[in-house]
């Protein structure tokens, strides 16, 4: 089977289109833009839809009238973006409309800068927007990934009828790997809750509003158990050498590729550590963490933000094993050699 | 019979046009067969004369409408069409969307004056500007009905309103805004026309403006805008009767009822759009069925790869980005695991350019290259950043054409001097000095054969032309190196 050696952010765009994605709304920004760019290029020359938005806020409620029309369709952005979209989302988690969003993060707040952070945790896996929504994120660490995550996204968004968030960092987005790509295009069925501009689909309504509180009560039990069900059966990770360890790395996207680096370097010292690499943020594999607190005896999350995921560890974790948190912020990377003194330095302090 | 009562029998109870549902099953309550509208409020109005135009015209089936949000959201309870309701003033996004998924579908944005001229501006400002496959219902009371009465876009200089509580001054809250006009200056709308719902003259206009613009979208013209004035006697708190006169009294006077465009005569339809692709040129625009690797498996050859973690760094416009994609190319090809981390945005345009190659039998950790195994030097700057850098016994190979100084600051190291842009120029291609370096690489680790090099130049390089001249780079810059150091 031939590879491609591509980006991050184009392998994206390719995939779409294998996914069954018609439609892409959306606003450049750094480090996002490949994905804009790619989709640009691609999309016309295979008779799909493609449309610069004037904002992040149009391009999300562009995907929300293609959703709604049955389309698959995505839109790409960085942190400062998907802060903008957050509106959107919201409706469309509201109104059970499916959509891909991805988000290649970016260093915050504010304009912060356009080196890899991962600070867009909190606003991306617990909902974001107003209202009690999750969406499922999915956490890709290579190019291979961003490929195969856009595809699961596309099959899960219409599955359970949510959007769906790619969320992965600028290192990701701008590496080039070799990615296999799926040889076909997913076929997209026909949703019969969609509006197709006929006779048969125009007694459709896609609506966010019920007046009546016991109404809109009941759209949020539907959502919740939803959720629940997403929780029971989609939840994805990769663990690297945590069998036998006494300390466990939790981290995802770029974070995870310097901690395989860092388990590496230290099992060669003779330092039981592994590597747990949650591929779901939402739904977080809780259960399959507190596994591993019957032999680990320390956890630590590293990731590039002030410590957002590592809540959902300490909750998985649930008070059984000390969880410890390192991280950079603003766009700096930790290098090999200070996670190796800062990883050692937890070591010693728990287990000696 | 007061006049309220009579428009309320005439127009929501006995005419019902065939546009609107028989009964309003969708809305709560006792009163399945009357709207939720007030009495005297326009909008039950604006209602039917559309429910009688997508009847008349017969495009009920193919129609979707777009309830915003206000006294409208409801919209969704009467007619008898596909139903989406948006939120705050994205009508005309969610409107594109919808619409251009399912082209030659008749799009209804209905949208009020803070949907329309204050929360959602840029998105109608863009979508009349693209010439979207729509047609706009704007309904202009000047004031927000549904939230309790506070200051619209549109409300009038002096208005009392819940947010104006002294009467609007302009000098803090700006000028009413004339929506119709704003849209009139942009190209792509068709048709602009202002009407308003206060008596039977205006109203005949209002209906012949909302046919006019539903039939031009059906015939392919895009975008049209039909503004209409419309009284809201709860929110600015006067009897139905004085606050359908004061429409025309007061505000056709700021608002003029008229038409600003009418180019349907005269503009070419749009051909129908095409937004489904095709599976079969998917694949092949995609290329994913194409064939195999270049270069046949060497299991010997990857099982004692020895990791390589290279740095190459240089001016922007030294090809620094391609001689790394390049080296990523034949780790791939031979069957390696490659990454390759680009320097981006802005940093590119600073000047400089820098990335990193990890080139491993394994699977690869890290992409970032810290302690690089070789770093290739393609200008000083670069050699001062990352000279200090390299790992002891690494490799360093220096662009001589450019440093021209030996570099004494490392001597635990292997250094390779060879002049990349004198080789490229001599053969003329100054471009294909990254070229020199990757041979440099090649010829000082042994790590890829230059046969490969060679192979992937000539199956890679999208500019067939220079094929030849990049070869012959290659090869001169081999046999230098191989001169130099290795005899």
């Amino acid at each position: 089977m031939k590879r491609e050696f591509i980006k991050g952010n184009e392998a994206i765009s390719k995939a779409a289109l294998l996914a069954g994605c018609s439609f892409y709304f959306g606003y450049p920004i750094t480090p996002s833009s490949e994905i804009v760019h790619a989709c640009a290029q691609l999309f016309p020359l295979v008779g799909a839809g493609f449309l610069q938005a004037e904002s992040e806020v149009a391009s999300i409620n562009m995907c929300y009238g293609a959703a709604a029309a049955g389309r698959r369709v995505m839109t790409a952005s960085s942190s400062p973006g998907i802060s903008l979209k957050q509106e959107g989302v919201s409706y469309m988690a509201s109104a059970e409309l499916p959509v891909v969003i991805i988000d290649i993060m970016r260093a915050g707040p504010g304009l912060g800068n356009i080196w890899p952070e991962q600070s867009d945790y909190n606003q991306v896996v617990k909902g974001g927007g107003h209202g009690s929504y999750k969406c499922p994120v999915l956490a890709p660490n290579c190019p291979q990934e961003m490929c195969d995550h856009t595809i699961l996204a596309f099959e899960l968004a219409d599955k359970y009828r949510t959007p769906v968030y790619v969320l992965a960092d600028a290192y990701i987005g701008q590496v080039m790997e070799p990615v296999e790509f799926p040889s076909e295009v997913l076929p997209v069925a026909k949703k019969e809750w969609a509006i197709y501009g006929d006779k048969e689909s125009k007694h459709n309504l896609v609506t966010s509003i019920q007046m009546n509180t016991i109404e809109m009560e009941k759209v949020n039990v539907v959502l919740q158990k939803k959720y629940k069900e997403i929780e029971e059966k989609e939840v994805r990770f990769s663990e690297y050498m945590t069998d036998d360890a006494e300390m466990i790395i939790v981290a995802y996207g770029i974070s995870s590729r310097l901690a395989r680096s860092v388990v590496n370097d230290l099992r060669s010292k003779g330092i039981k550590i592994g590597l747990f690499r949650p591929i779901t943020l939402f739904p977080f594999p809780k259960k399959q963490i507190l596994k591993h607190a019957d032999h680990a005896k320390l956890f630590v999350a590293l990731e590039l933000s002030n410590g957002q995921m590592v809540d959902d560890v300490r909750l998985a974790v649930n008070g059984k094993r000390p969880v410890e948190y390192y991280g950079r912020m603003g766009g700096a990377v930790p290098t090999h050699d200070e996670l190796i003194e800062q990883i050692s330095g937890f070591y010693k302090k728990y287990i000696g | 019979m007061s006049t309220t009562e009579e428009t309320k029998t005439k127009s929501d109870t006995i005419s019902k046009p065939a546009g609107f549902v028989e009964d309003f099953v969708r809305k709560p309550g006792k009163f399945p067969k009357v709207t939720h509208y007030c009495p005297g409020c326009g909008h039950g109005r604006v209602h039917k004369l559309i429910a009688e135009a997508m009847a008349d015209l017969e495009i009920g089936d193919k129609t979707i409408l777009i309830s915003p949000v206000g006294c409208t959201v409801f919209a969704y309870y009467y007619f008898d069409c596909g139903n989406l309701q948006a939120a705050h003033g994205r009508a005309p996004a969610v409107a594109t969307g919808v619409g251009r998924s399912n082209p030659g579908s008749i799009t209804i944005s209905y949208q009020g004056d803070g949907d329309l001229g204050a929360i959602g501006t840029a998105e109608i400002i863009h979508a009349a500007n693209r010439g979207e496959d729509m047609t706009v219902i704007f309904v202009n009371n000047g004031i927000y009905g549904m939230t309790g009465g506070q200051m619209a876009p549109t409300t009038l200089e002096g208005q009392v309103t819940s947010t104006s509580p002294y009467g609007r001054d302009i000098r803090d809250a700006g000028h009413p805004m004339r929506m119709a006009e704003i849209i009139a200056t942009l190209e792509a709308p068709v048709f602009v026309e202002r009407v308003a719902v206060s008596d039977s003259k205006n109203i005949m206009k209002a209906r012949k403006a909302i046919r006019k613009a539903l039939q031009s979208q059906k015939d392919g013209h895009g975008f049209s805008f039909v503004e209409i004035l419309s009284a809201c006697p709860i929110g600015w708190k006067m009897k139905p009767t004085d606050a359908v006169k004061r429409v025309n009294d007061e505000m056709a006077k700021y608002f003029p009822i008229q038409n600003f465009k009418d180019k349907i005569a005269e503009h070419q339809p749009y051909p129908p759009r095409v937004t489904t692709p095709d599976n079969k040129k998917i694949i092949e625009v995609l290329g994913v069925n194409k064939d195999v690797r270049l270069f046949k498996k060497d299991q010997k050859f990857l099982d004692n790869f020895k990791d390589q973690n290279i740095k190459i760094a240089g001016f922007g416009g030294q090809g620094v980005l391609l001689a790394g994609t390049t080296i990523g190319y034949l780790g791939m090809e031979t069957g390696l695991n490659v990454t390759w981390l680009p320097s981006y945005g802005p940093e590119m345009r600073g000047g400089t350019a820098n990335c990193n190659v990890v080139l491993s039998n394994k699977e690869i950790g890290s992409p970032m290259v810290e302690h690089p195994s070789a770093l290739i030097a393609m200008n000083g700057p670069s050699l001062e950043e990352f000279g200090p850098t390299v790992k002891k016994d690494g490799l360093i190979i220096i662009n001589s054409s450019v440093v021209k100084e030996e570099y004494t600051k490392r001597n635990d190291v292997k250094k390779i001097y060879i002049p990349m842009n004198e080789i490229a120029e001599s053969l003329g291609v100054m471009a294909a000095a990254n070229m020199a370096a990757v041979t440099a690489f090649i010829a000082a680790t042994k790590a890829f054969e230059l046969n490969h090099l060679l192979e992937l130049i000539k199956h890679n390089f999208k500019k067939k032309h220079l094929i030849e001249q990049n070869i012959a780079v290659i090869n001169k810059s081999y046999q230098y190196v191989n001169d130099t150091y290795f005899k």
